[in-house]
């Protein structure tokens, strides 16, 4: 068998989706929707980016990553630090700053975040060096599976019950509110909301797409080889830390631009979106779409928050045991993921036509393997 | 890289869509409310899951008690009245989403609803974008007049002073702080400080646990250690349950040591026990055995709708009478129209089952009588003392001199 055909079809399919994608979020759901619905969308394509570095740690590289909210809070606040400084005017501090902080000038460490550059550039980097150092000392220790996840979640409720604690400087629970204007242009104004969700819908194709190139190179495939076979990696002579390091940070650096982008849709960041139920639920969304897949963990991302709010809105009172049902169900019998489907379905009919039960070789695999495996 | 495509979005930005200097802007994004049928819809606003929802439950059902009142005698403007209740899940960027769910699919002429600050900063600017209108019916930290939010709880000179008033009337010259780690304690622990400074009281510790924790044994061991005169408890929530069982293990009682809160009404005496509350202090604007008639027809109806062992509470006293307001103010505006209601609201006036309140126009809270009450041993508070008349509301605390440097 040839390899040109098959990486032939699957980048042809590969574009083909890259349309579609861009198609539907592009020009129908502008077209579709109410304002908004696409301000909804918009808030739930933020998850779908947490969603793609959250494939690429734990579907990829067998990290349950489940303290993404510290990195999409380190973004959702640097990016809200600097809209509020620019909201206030020069001179002027933000006002929860007067309401209930003491000091008369900004604190020393918002002070860079004055300028633009500066906090735009932070809003993916300053989540990356934080991962950077940790996961250097977590890898390092050789630190894995629930341990990592354990030690994930304290990291999350640490540094939310930081933020809470700094109300004078943070916010506290209030979190950043009232977010009037970004880079200069007014968020009231329909027409502004508009390009911001269509700002978060071209980055998330651009992480898909970056994600994929990731995964389809050969460190994508060390990356896999880490998770099912860490030993074996570095009998070959790699070293396993770098490897899953590399995963973890981009990870981080997707979910602090996710964040980043959250507060001119949402218009507000605060501890709740940071602490341990946060940084489960993005985990969920990409287990329920299938974690190992791109797709499948992007559209079950989308498809949670969706959910979240579709059942909220048509049992108030009861939503949140349909929702409890929906993660059972999706877990319980697809621990792959709804992803996973295809790959079931595409056995299926091949095995039907050659009579061959592990009929694979059209198409890439979707792993799916039971979920203690990559924990 | 993915910050760069950001920013080159952002100078695409440039091609349309209104400045944030730009004089007016496209102020008319306003979300039009919808009044034209024979009913108009309002918007229920509460967390009815999550850590909020045992209290938020509660004004839901007031506040639907009172829609279910004013329909039956005829409605507002001659409309029936029809909730639509929405979820806030303890979670503010959910109330945020659900707020502007209100204001533009459903088109609600108000909403009324919302318990904690957080909620209600995370609401503040959706209202205020949509230019429409929120009641909020909790006691909270003051130092807040938003031009479309209805306060009809206590600010913190309605609350918090009479009730260090009252302290110091009882000869304490020390208090130690106790409060939950989030905006409401801390503030109004600034407010005390404040007040103690001014009064030649001491305080003589503060401590904040996270909303929710269990651990007190810490904290009421420092208490008992500083041999305080009382204690102010701005606690919230299941913490109090804890609170109060460390505080009686450590040996501490109401008369060696009494303690006020701020945040423990009726409901929450239910759930952590009278037996470890009998004899402790609240402050408050409204008890269920607050004495009045119309006290009595609100309690009566409220628990012929929702059950014999139900208490009733401020917070939920002071949900209902916002509807009532909010009626009050559209029939003298005999309009919908948020503008039209706001300028109608000054001196509208409601007989309450807290008494007799009236509006403020200029900082839409309301004239509220302050009232210190004892827990019994049935679950129950009885007043100890009150304010005597209806205290003008004063967010921003202007007319205390020793809360100069507090905003």
């Amino acid at each position: 068998m040839t390899l040109l055909p098959l990486l032939k079809g699957r980048s042809a399919r590969a574009w083909a989706g890259f349309a579609a994608a861009g198609f539907a979020l592009f020009a129908v759901a502008p077209l579709a929707l109410s304002d908004f619905r696409l301000g909804l969308l918009a808030k739930y394509l933020c998850t779908a980016m947490v969603a793609v570095g959250i494939c690429l740690a734990w579907g990829r590289g067998g990290l349950l990553t489940l303290g993404q909210g510290v990195f999409f809070g380190l973004g959702g606040y640097a990016m809200a630090m600097h809209l509020k400084i620019a909201d206030a005017g020069p001179g002027n501090l933000p006002d929860f700053m007067q309401l209930y902080g003491t000091a008369t000038e900004l604190p020393w460490w918002w002070r860079p975040f004055e300028n633009p550059l500066f906090a735009l550039a932070a809003t993916v980097l300053l989540p990356m060096a934080v991962a950077a150092i940790l996961g250097s000392f977590i890898f390092r220790r050789r630190v894995k599976g629930a341990y990592f996840a354990i030690l994930s979640q304290a990291l999350a409720a640490a540094f939310a019950i930081w933020l809470i604690g700094q109300q004078a400087t943070t916010g506290g629970t209030n979190g950043l509110t009232d977010i009037q204007g970004f880079f200069g242009y007014d968020l009231n104004d329909p027409v502004n909301q508009r390009m911001v969700y269509f700002i978060i819908a071209a980055a998330l194709l651009l992480l898909i797409a970056l994600a994929r190139q990731l995964i389809h190179s050969r460190y994508g495939e060390l990356l896999v080889a880490v998770r099912d076979s860490e030993e074996r990696v570095r009998f070959l002579g790699y070293n396993p830390a770098n490897v899953k390091l590399v995963a973890y940070v981009v990870a981080a650096g997707m979910a602090g631009l996710a964040g980043a982008l959250f507060v001119p849709a949402v218009g507000i960041i605060s501890p709740a979106m940071i602490g341990i139920v946060p940084s489960i639920e993005f985990v969920i969304g990409a287990a329920v779409g299938g974690r190992a897949s791109l797709v499948g963990a992007v559209l079950g991302a989308v498809g949670v928050a969706w959910a979240k709010t579709a059942l909220s809105e048509e049992f108030p009172a009861a939503w949140t045991y349909f929702q409890g049902l929906l993660f059972i169900v999706a877990l319980a019998f697809l621990p792959g993921g709804l992803a996973s489907l295809v790959g079931i379905v595409r056995r299926r009919r091949s095995s039907r036509a050659t009579g061959d039960a592990a009929g694979d070789g059209t198409g890439e695999k979707t792993p799916a393997l039971p979920l203690g495996e990559a924990a | 890289m993915a910050g760069a495509a950001a920013l080159t979005a952002v100078v695409v930005l440039s091609a349309c869509g209104a400045k944030t200097d730009a004089e007016g802007g496209s102020s008319d994004a306003a979300a039009k409310a919808d009044t034209s049928g024979d009913t108009v819809k309002v918007g229920l606003l509460n967390s009815l899951s999550g850590t909020m929802a045992i209290s938020e439950v509660t004004v839901r059902d007031s506040l639907k008690l009172a829609i279910d009142e004013i329909n039956a005698s005829g409605g507002v403007l001659g409309k029936k009245v029809k909730p639509i209740s929405e979820d806030g899940a303890s979670d503010w960027p959910t109330f945020a989403e659900k707020a502007n769910k209100l204001i533009k699919e459903d088109r609600v002429t108000a909403t009324f609803g919302c318990w904690t600050s957080a909620s209600r900063k995370a609401v503040k600017p959706v209202f205020e974008k949509n230019k429409s209108l929120l009641f909020y019916p909790v006691q909270y930290e003051g130092l807040e007049e938003s031009p479309y939010i209805f306060y009809t709880g206590a600010t913190t000179n309605q609350q918090i002073v009479p009730a260090l008033d009252y302290l110091k009337s009882q000869g304490k010259k020390s208090i130690y702080l106790v409060g939950s780690d989030y905006v409401f304690p801390r503030t109004a622990n600034k407010i005390i400080k404040a007040y103690a400074k001014a009064n030649g009281m001491k305080v003589l510790g503060e401590d904040y646990a996270p909303l929710g924790s269990t651990e007190f044994s810490t904290i009421a061991n420092k208490v008992k250690a500083a041999k305080a005169d009382a204690v102010f408890n701005t606690l919230n929530g299941d913490s109090n349950v804890a609170f109060f069982k460390e505080y009686k293990s450590a040996g501490l009682t109401a008369k060696s040591m009494p303690v006020v809160s701020v945040s423990i009404a009726e409901e929450e005496v239910k759930s952590i026990g009278s037996q470890y509350l009998a004899g402790q202090l609240t402050a408050w604007n409204y008890y269920q055995t607050t004495a009045g008639e119309a006290n009595t027809k609100f309690v009566k109806a409220y628990k012929a709708k929702y059950g014999q062992d139900k208490p009733t509470s401020d917070p939920m006293e002071a949900a209902y009478t916002s509807v009532y307001l909010w009626k009050a103010m559209v029939e003298k505006a005999k309009s919908f129209d948020p503008e039209k209601v706001k300028a109608a609201s000054d001196g509208i006036t409601f007989d309450a089952p807290e008494g007799e309140v009236t509006v403020d126009g200029a900082s839409q809270h309301i004239y509220k009588t302050a009232r210190i009450g004892k827990i019994g041993t049935d679950g129950l508070i009885e007043q100890v003392w009150d304010s005597g008349k209806a205290i003008k509301p004063d967010p921003y605390l202007k007319g205390y001199d020793w809360a100069s440097g507090l905003s």
